[in-house]
């Protein structure tokens, strides 16, 4: 398995490489020291400004210097909007308040709708599994900004009212980034991000919970399923053990492709709740140019992508006896 | 309709033990075009010891009726009949709650299946997946279970049982999965044992050794066998009695001597002509076959169901439906004009 490993990471050293240097050639395509200057700027401002940044220097030597960053996973280098801030520190700052939603999201979304899927599946073809179908297209056909804006106004402000107690907060505080773990839990979590996570289960269960769905249908009209009634297995045992240890592996591929995804954090969510996370940040950085910030956070996000993919056929082996690695 | 029928075979086999009785036994399905009913009327007794073949071409409600009888069918979409009875014992299996049916399945009533390349759960051991009956049922520990469960592999022949237990079914032949699927089936030594087909997916040789293994069973454990096939070969070879179904009821019921060399029914004669032979005489000759469908469930005759089908149509036979008669000892036929020799 280890040599299986290794040889999938040597096919993608190309394909990273090739990540990161499309990435900065594409970033190329606009100078970003004019968005830097004032207007009456002369020639030589612009180039003392090419010698700061660090881009006078030729590309392979621009490439050179981000290569030995990503080796060393030391990504040192200065942001050009937070003057005094290391890129690493400007990622570390960001990566909590992302994984704060995107965490519990895919930890509740994936526990929610399996349960409501095996439900769904077991009942197939009554009045409860198309109940379930009906409000699960539903929850798929309406747009992830209509559940933002309900849910702020209902969630950030109605309930506040009706309570005479403010339990969510419609935006974020910066004050609070500096909370200890104790008080994050207690206050600053509930606050401040529970109301994002619940509004992200609510778009993705619909998605999630047809998928899974249609995973256990298949599942459960396989003839291992009669086998094990035939011998007198309970309907509960049939669903949690029999049904679910076959179904790991399309609800594994799932689960893994969202990995990545945790870690950019949701753009929409962190926006519209003023959240300072990857997502946020990554946006603003592409908007003003901030080349080491975007170079580092595609760095960063494509090593994850294909680390999860090389997870995902390490855990097919795992669960599936018939998969081998080799 | 056909309790005559029961009862008069009860009277004449006071010696042997019944094991299982089918009593006017009817399935239907919900469809989108109304309730079909795939078998109708099915009565027929198992002994203790015995191995009775029930017979038929696809879809004449063998299996049907086989799943009936562990209730194994979708429920939200299966319907018996309100005068049903599986008697097991004096209990009416058909009556019994979801827990009390999960006690007996498994335990008292077990069953082998068509597909043993299917018939097991892939992600499981084949040890475990054994072990899981006997969980069920047993009171055993685990290092008895393990035990037991390598037993029951070397009793159906599986070579090194210690080393097949962690095993997947993957890594198993087709003629060692069946195997194992039997050992399931006997691990809780069950009094009656139900074979759906258990045969028809392997090669012939494999197949021999499969028969052969459950008669021994049968033979030492005194478990009832009812076997599933179309196969009149198998049939010939292992069972006792036979009981010939045709679109969903029983057409004929006889021991098996009788039914092969003296069929009653026009049905069970043209199965029987239907088998190829080989020998001089049976050289150049076209293999005799019956010629038309099986009736549609959803648009079935109200007379005799194999009229259409049948060398000996009377005009009667459009217009009645043919009661199931006994005639003598264990025979019973379904007919308005059988054959009697």
């Amino acid at each position: 398995m280890w040599a299986y490993i290794l040889r999938r990471l040597a096919y993608n050293v190309p394909v990273y490489l090739s990540i990161l240097l499309l990435v900065m050639l594409a970033l190329r395509v606009r100078d970003p020291v004019f968005g830097r200057l004032p207007k009456n700027a002369t020639t030589a401002d612009i180039a003392q400004k090419r010698v700061e940044l660090g881009i006078d220097r030729p590309f392979h030597q621009q490439f050179g210097s981000q290569l030995k960053q990503v080796a060393t996973a030391t990504f040192d280098e200065i942001s050009w909007d937070y003057p005094g801030q290391t890129v690493g520190e400007v990622m570390s700052r960001c990566i909590g308040p992302s994984l704060s939603i995107t965490l519990p999201s895919l930890v509740l979304t994936t526990l929610f709708s399996i349960t409501v899927a095996l439900i769904s599946a077991w009942f197939r073809g009554r009045a409860l599994d198309k109940g379930l179908v009906f409000v699960a297209v539903l929850g798929m056909s309406v747009s992830f900004l209509v559940y933002i804006i309900f849910g702020q106004y209902y969630g950030a402000y109605k309930l506040n009212e009706w309570l005479g107690y403010d339990v969510f907060a419609i935006y974020y505080n910066p004050e609070v980034s500096n909370a200890g773990w104790g008080e994050f839990f207690t206050s600053v979590w509930p606050r401040y991000y529970l109301l994002p996570v619940l509004i992200s289960v609510v778009v993705a269960m619909g998605y999630d919970t047809r998928f899974y769905r249609a995973v256990m249908v298949e599942e459960s009209a396989r003839d291992y399923i009669v086998t094990a009634t035939a011998k007198g297995a309970s309907q509960s045992r049939i669903m949690f053990i029999h049904m679910l240890k076959n179904a790991m592996i399309p609800i594994i591929t799932r689960v893994v492709i969202t990995i990545p995804f945790l870690i950019t954090g949701s753009f929409l969510l962190e926006s519209y709740f003023g959240i300072p996370g990857m997502g946020n940040q990554l946006i603003v950085a592409v908007e003003s140019g901030d080349f080491p910030i975007v170079q580092s956070f595609t760095a960063v996000f494509a090593a994850v992508y294909i680390a999860s993919n090389l997870l995902t056929d390490v855990l097919y082996a795992l669960v599936d006896p018939r998969v081998r690695l080799s | 309709m056909s309790t005559t029928t029961t009862q008069s075979s009860e009277a004449k086999t006071t010696t042997r033990e019944l094991a299982l009785s089918v009593q006017n036994l009817t399935t239907s399905f919900r469809s989108d075009r109304g309730l079909v009913t795939a078998v109708s009327n099915v009565s027929f007794d198992l002994f203790k010891g015995e191995a009775l073949g029930l017979v038929g071409e696809s879809g004449c409600g063998k299996s049907v009726t086989s799943k009936s009888l562990m209730r194994l069918l979708p429920e939200h979409v299966t319907r018996y009949g309100s005068d049903s009875k599986v008697m097991l014992g004096s209990d009416n299996v058909m009556k019994y709650s979801n827990r009390e049916m999960r006690k007996i399945r498994g335990n008292r009533i077990a069953m082998i299946f068509q597909e043993p390349m299917t018939a097991l759960n892939p992600v499981f051991t084949i040890g475990w997946q054994l072990d899981e009956a006997l969980r069920h049922h047993t009171k055993l520990n685990r290092a008895d279970r393990r035990k037991r469960v390598v037993e029951l592999l070397d009793m159906v022949e599986i070579p090194n049982p210690d080393k097949r237990y962690g095993e997947y079914p993957h890594q198993l032949s087709g003629g060692m999965r069946q195997r194992v699927v039997i050992a399931m089936a006997l691990a809780c030594e069950p009094e009656i044992l139900i074979a759906d087909e258990p045969t028809t997916a392997l090669d012939v040789t494999i197949q021999a050794q499969i028969l052969r293994l459950m008669n021994d069973l049968r033979e030492r454990t005194g478990t009832a066998i009812l076997l599933i096939t179309h196969d009149l070969g198998v049939v010939a070879q292992t069972c006792d009695r036979v009981v010939v179904m045709y679109a969903g009821q029983v057409v004929e019921q006889a021991s098996v001597g009788d039914l092969f060399h003296n069929p009653s029914h026009p049905y069970t004669r043209a199965l029987l002509q239907s088998i190829p032979r080989s020998g001089k005489k049976e050289k150049g000759k076209r293999l005799a076959t019956i010629d038309g469908i099986v009736p549609s469930l959803l648009d079935m005759p109200k007379a005799c169901r194999f009229a259409e089908r049948c060398d000996c149509r009377q005009p009667q036979c459009d217009v009645e439906m043919p009661e199931l008669v006994n005639f003598s000892g264990d025979r019973s036929v379904r007919c308005h004009f059988p054959v009697h020799k």
